[in-house]
């Protein structure tokens, strides 16, 4: 089952998705290496990330707090995703049963 | 169109498969993470053929993930959806634009069509090999592929297992996105200079979440977060001269 918006919806965020791929190979060398369009491209990522996982953990009960910092300890400590993602869920899947939360 | 020599096809095929080779643990992650989205996919409402459109052409996954904020069938937001995607992938300019030294003059247009397997996962395992001297597109290509199969694979399995897991929260799994994309921030952490940055995002992020419903925090938190960023390096520059 598929409606034309949810098709217009995919085709249009494919779209985008491989224009922005592509693009970015293509315009590569007209990017500005330096200046303040350069720097500002630069911190677009570490931003975008920062703003995702803000809202989830700031304004979480105590369950994601404890597991958001099992996941920074787990991070630092084996450098590993999955490690560090499989601890955010052990912990926050543990905190909600103990705390009721 | 030449017939590559035999040499050189076994070349693209051992480095395909060590380009593979490389992302098979991060995509572990990639698999345990399109689980959760088809099951989450399946509580917005979106049908089986839906899910493997979009994982098969859109192939994104944070993308994907902010989507299903969106995703109400009846009243789809198409424009709002398609913004989205366009404001969440914004940083794949970036990374592509990185991979320049691996397609020479002329191979350009091939390699645009190589960017669609672009991934974070691939493209860091990529630049990792660069660094060292190597790192070839079948190398990319490798990591794409099987980062691909693993999305694939999975999110079509969480959609269907997402009969049996009604509630992925009560198992924890909805903390499974939260937690990747924190510890890949911490992977980007490059040294004080990311502190501003990184706080202007996430408190904007955080305000924008209680005012407005929706995926707008990404948008607006990214923006604040890399603009202050980008003033507080030009200004230091600026001093430094």
């Amino acid at each position: 089952m598929i409606t034309t918006a949810s098709l217009l919806a995919i085709l249009g965020m494919a779209a985008v998705t491989l224009a922005i791929k592509a693009g970015g190979l293509l315009l590569a060398e007209r990017l500005p290496t330096t200046g303040f369009a350069a720097a500002w491209l630069r911190h677009i990522p570490g931003a975008v990330l920062a703003a995702l996982v803000a809202p989830a953990i700031l304004t979480g009960k105590p369950a994601e707090i404890a597991a958001a910092l099992a996941t920074t300890l787990v991070w630092f400590a084996s450098r590993n995703l999955f490690a560090a993602m499989a601890a955010g869920i052990l912990v926050v899947y543990l905190a909600r049963r103990l705390l009721g939360a | 169109m030449e017939k590559p020599l035999p040499s050189a096809r076994n070349r693209f095929w051992s480095q395909f498969t060590l380009g593979a080779r490389a992302c098979l643990p991060v995509c572990i992650s990639v698999a345990a993470y399109g689980v959760v989205w088809g099951v989450l996919a399946r509580q917005a409402g979106l049908s089986l053929l839906e899910v493997v459109l979009m994982s098969g052409l859109v192939f994104a996954g944070s993308a994907q993930f902010v989507a299903l904020d969106q995703w109400t069938p009846g009243a789809l937001p198409v424009g709002a959806l398609v913004l989205a995607a366009l404001i969440v992938n914004l940083r794949y300019l970036l990374l592509t634009a990185t991979l320049r030294p691996l397609f020479p003059p002329g191979t350009v247009g091939r390699g645009a069509l190589a960017m669609a397997l672009v991934t974070d996962e691939n493209w860091a395992m990529t630049v990792g090999e660069m660094a060292k001297g190597r790192g070839t597109p079948a190398f990319l290509l490798g990591g794409g592929v099987l980062a691909y199969a693993c999305w694939m694979g999975a999110t079509v399995t969480g959609r269907l297992l997402g009969a049996a897991i009604d509630d992925p929260a009560a198992y924890g799994l909805d903390f499974a996105f939260t937690a990747t994309f924190l510890a890949l921030l911490l992977g980007m952490w490059r040294g004080k200079a990311d502190l501003v940055p990184w706080l202007v995002a996430a408190l904007a992020a955080v305000a924008t979440a209680r005012l407005i419903p929706g995926s707008w925090h990404i948008v607006v938190g990214g923006l604040c977060g890399s603009l202050a960023g980008a003033l507080l390096e030009i200004r230091r520059a600026g001093s430094a001269r």
